[in-house]
């Protein structure tokens, strides 16, 4: 795009270009050379900041994992409590909404300002829907005496799960995780959310371009992450146990 | 410390105008406070972490008058406890980690790479802002309630017996993670896309390249920390045992997840202090240093060994006996990138024209003393020695030789070098120079004492100790007490520069680097033009065969 190449641009062409010029300008802060330079500068940050996270996770996955080896058997019979219905519908949630994103970010590219208003708003309520899922899924829990330390009858375990009595700090142990774990998740899906929003509303006062949408890039690569985060603790909380045919009812 | 804030604007000389530089472009307190500048950032780094450096030294400093006498009569064993773990907690997490990545790395990584600023100012302030946070609200919780627990956090005893503020402490410290986490996120960024024309990767100082792979240690290792200790809390508080074996939880699995933490930790405490002697050595011997490419690399041969050693510390935890071996073997691999510095600075000086300005002091002090500090560490990684000397005083000895008399002696080396550019003054040679030796000789009188007791057996962390380790013991506090005037010393002097100080001029040590083509103090943006790089960092002969010629 040069704006010295007057005569291949028509006039309309033109004053959008200028104005996109003009936004560059504005948006521009003093340490970079150029929009391109800010542009990578801040996915690139993202994704390092990402990394972070994948560690911050990575040490509950690994505790986890170590003790899902260490104690399978009531893992396992803890993890066939959990409402794996819900669960699973709030893994297409997250994985229609992050569609949803990657429709925003393209409709962003090409310039269509309604088009990513519509995609960033579509984003973040099934964000919402997936939040209202899960405290539908944590009032289960709390229905079926899954909260060690608040709610919770070591005696059924005993009896009806045919744990020993020192199988039952086990299972405590495995909800600890389960809460833990979905708990940061879904403090960070409702992070995301914020931000979505947030991208949505300054879509709608026109703040974005063909030229400048780096922030809904840089919030897409997290709202991705979040959704990823969601595709390993399914099967990592909700699948070790089994969930056979019975369960099933084929 | 607010005199620092108001004292760092030099006075200009009389008869010009002032010319705008970082220090002048704004007054006020909140100019300060809300600064996006990275040398101011820097600036408010400085003040706090060396509040936070005599904090810790006066609490150990009480620790080491304590253990003058075997019966030890000044503090209650508690007291003790607490002191010894204030002392660990503030060390550690609020001087050694941050203390050269956020001082010197703050002011210099974008000078040095011909940028206007780091990548992202304001993340830069808030990690500040974090960090102030976090340091105050530890201190709190330390000096109000107290913690007993040492800085390892282990467990049960930080989950179940401790007394004391366990969990407030533990969330200051989680807090701080996040402040070194988005230090570390801000360097790389800026590192990869904000390098001047022509600066490529070969040309970028050594400094840069360990700052850079410092901060990939912060990136990777303290998100783990953070949640080990969270998890810590969630014991605590909630009581379920994810780390207590009487709830079914296992205690070896914090000791992983902390050293995973923790023995990267080290090298974020000592690869900082490599990058300022690979820059102050040159300078000072006026030679380009010895294998730039291997120097750079093994920066990052040691954070990624740094990740493969972490159960050395866990010899006698109850760790299997073949992964203790194999653990034993990668720790040795350390030596290896380490040694390669020392051999490359020791070759730089070869031949060199070499002046003993303080920063070169200080230069040499670390090398000497991490080589010496190093070389037990050797003795540690073997698996049948460290069964022996497992904590006891050798593993101190070993690790303040390696972080205080590695870490602070190059940091106080990059200061010196530095302090020209910062303030645009110089300092006095005689007393920067006495000041060099007084820690040197300081430092050996107070740790090589207890590499003789802990072999011989003196257990850490107790209040008490036989008899006969008396002499030794004496003999570490009498040198603590030298090394503490050492240390107190550069306040003095380095205030009295500020007024007093003569102008410095932009390049007072006719270094190469970029930082120093432009003004002393910087302007607000560093440099009027962006620089454009046509030559390597370390390019002293070339002054050499000008002069010759």
């Amino acid at each position: 795009m040069k704006l010295s190449d007057s005569t291949i641009w028509t006039p309309e062409e033109r004053a959008i270009i200028e104005q996109d010029t003009m936004l560059a300008r504005h948006r521009l802060e003093e340490q970079y050379a150029n929009l391109e330079q800010q542009h990578e500068t801040a996915a690139l940050g993202m994704w390092v900041f990402l990394a972070t996270e994948v560690m911050f996770f990575g040490a509950l996955f690994v505790g986890l994992g170590a003790y899902i080896y260490l104690h399978h058997e009531a893992f396992e019979k803890a993890s066939e409590k959990l409402n794996w219905i819900i669960g699973g519908v709030n893994t297409v949630v997250l994985l229609v909404s992050s569609l949803m994103m990657v429709l925003a970010v393209h409709a962003a590219k090409a310039g269509k300002q309604r088009g990513l208003f519509l995609f960033l708003v579509l984003t973040a309520l099934l964000g919402i829907c997936f939040l209202c899922l899960k405290g539908l899924e944590y009032y289960t829990d709390w229905r079926d005496n899954l909260i060690p330390g608040w709610r919770f009858d070591e005696q059924e375990w005993i009896d009806r799960a045919h744990l020993t009595p020192n199988q039952v700090p086990q299972v405590k142990l495995f909800l600890m995780f389960y809460w833990t774990m979905t708990g940061l998740h879904a403090l960070h899906v409702t992070l995301g959310i914020g931000a979505v929003l947030a991208m949505a509303v300054l879509a709608r006062r026109g703040h974005f371009s063909p030229v400048y949408y780096s922030p809904v890039d840089v919030t897409a690569l997290y709202w991705h992450f979040v959704d990823t985060v969601w595709i390993f603790l399914l099967p990592m909380l909700y699948l070790i146990g089994t969930h056979t045919a019975a369960d099933l009812h084929f | 410390m607010s005199t620092l804030l108001a004292e760092p604007r030099p006075l200009p000389a009389p008869a010009e105008a002032p010319r705008e530089t970082y220090l002048n472009v704004a007054h006020g307190l909140m100019s300060w406070l809300l600064t996006k500048d990275h040398k101011r950032i820097a600036l408010l780094y400085l003040i706090t972490v060396t509040v936070m450096f005599f904090v810790g030294g006066i609490a150990i400093t009480i620790v080491r008058l304590h253990l003058m006498d075997p019966e030890g009569g000044l503090v209650e064993a508690d007291t003790y406890n607490r002191l010894f773990t204030l002392h660990g907690v503030i060390m550690v997490f609020f001087f050694l980690v941050p203390v050269i990545p956020t001082v010197l790395g703050n002011f210099c990584i974008p000078m040095m790479i011909g940028a206007r600023d780091l990548a992202f100012p304001r993340i830069n302030l808030a990690s500040w802002y974090l960090f102030v946070i976090a340091a105050g609200w530890t201190l709190y919780a330390m000096l109000a309630g107290g913690l007993d627990t040492g800085w390892t956090f282990y467990t049960p005893y930080t989950t179940q017996s401790s007394h004391y503020n366990v969990v407030p402490a533990l969330i200051g410290i989680v807090i701080s993670g996040f402040s070194s986490i988005f230090t570390g996120m801000n360097f790389i960024v800026t590192i990869h896309k904000l390098r001047a024309p022509g600066l490529r990767w070969w040309r970028l100082p050594i400094f840069v390249w360990t700052i850079y792979a410092t901060s990939f240690i912060f990136l990777l290792a303290v998100p783990v920390l953070a949640m080990a200790l969270i998890l810590e809390i969630l014991e605590r508080v909630l009581r379920i045992g994810v780390f207590d074996p009487a709830l079914g939880g296992d205690p070896l699995l914090f000791q992983h997840l902390f050293w995973f933490y923790s023995h990267p930790a080290v090298y974020i405490m000592i690869l900082p202090g490599m990058g300022v002697a690979s820059e102050v050595i040159p300078c000072f011997a006026r030679k380009k240093i010895f294998g730039y490419t291997f120097v750079a690399i093994s920066s990052f041969g040691i954070a990624c060994l740094g990740f493969l050693v972490w159960a050395h510390h866990m010899f006698v935890a109850g760790i299997s006996m073949y992964s203790a071996m194999i653990f034993s073997s990668l720790s040795y691999l350390v030596a290896v990138p380490s040694a390669i510095k020392v051999f490359n600075w020791t070759a730089t000086l070869y031949k060199g024209s070499i002046t003993f300005q303080a920063p070169m002091l200080f230069a040499l002090g670390f090398v000497c003393l991490f080589t010496a500090g190093g070389l037990p560490g050797l003795f540690l990684a073997a698996l049948g020695m460290d069964m022996h000397v497992h904590d006891t005083y050798f593993v101190i000895a070993h690790f303040h030789f390696i972080m205080v008399g590695g870490m602070v002696m190059a940091y106080m080396s990059g200061l010196h070098y530095w302090w020209p550019k910062i303030t645009g003054r110089m300092y006095s040679e005689w007393w920067s120079k006495l000041t060099a030796i007084i820690i040197f000789v300081g430092f050996f009188f107070t740790f090589l004492p207890q590499f003789v007791v802990g072999y011989n057996g003196m257990p850490r962390r107790y209040h008490r100790y036989a008899p006969e380790f008396k002499v030794w013991n004496v003999m570490s506090s009498a040198g603590a007490s030298i090394l503490g005037a050492g240390y107190v010393l550069p306040l003095f002097y380095l205030f009295y520069s500020l007024k007093w100080g003569p102008p410095a001029g932009p390049n007072p040590w006719r270094a190469t680097g970029l930082e120093w083509q432009t003004a002393s103090p910087p302007p607000k943006h560093n440099f009027h033009e962006t620089p454009v790089v046509v030559r390597g960092p370390y390019e002293y002969h070339l002054e050499k065969a000008q002069n010759e010629a």
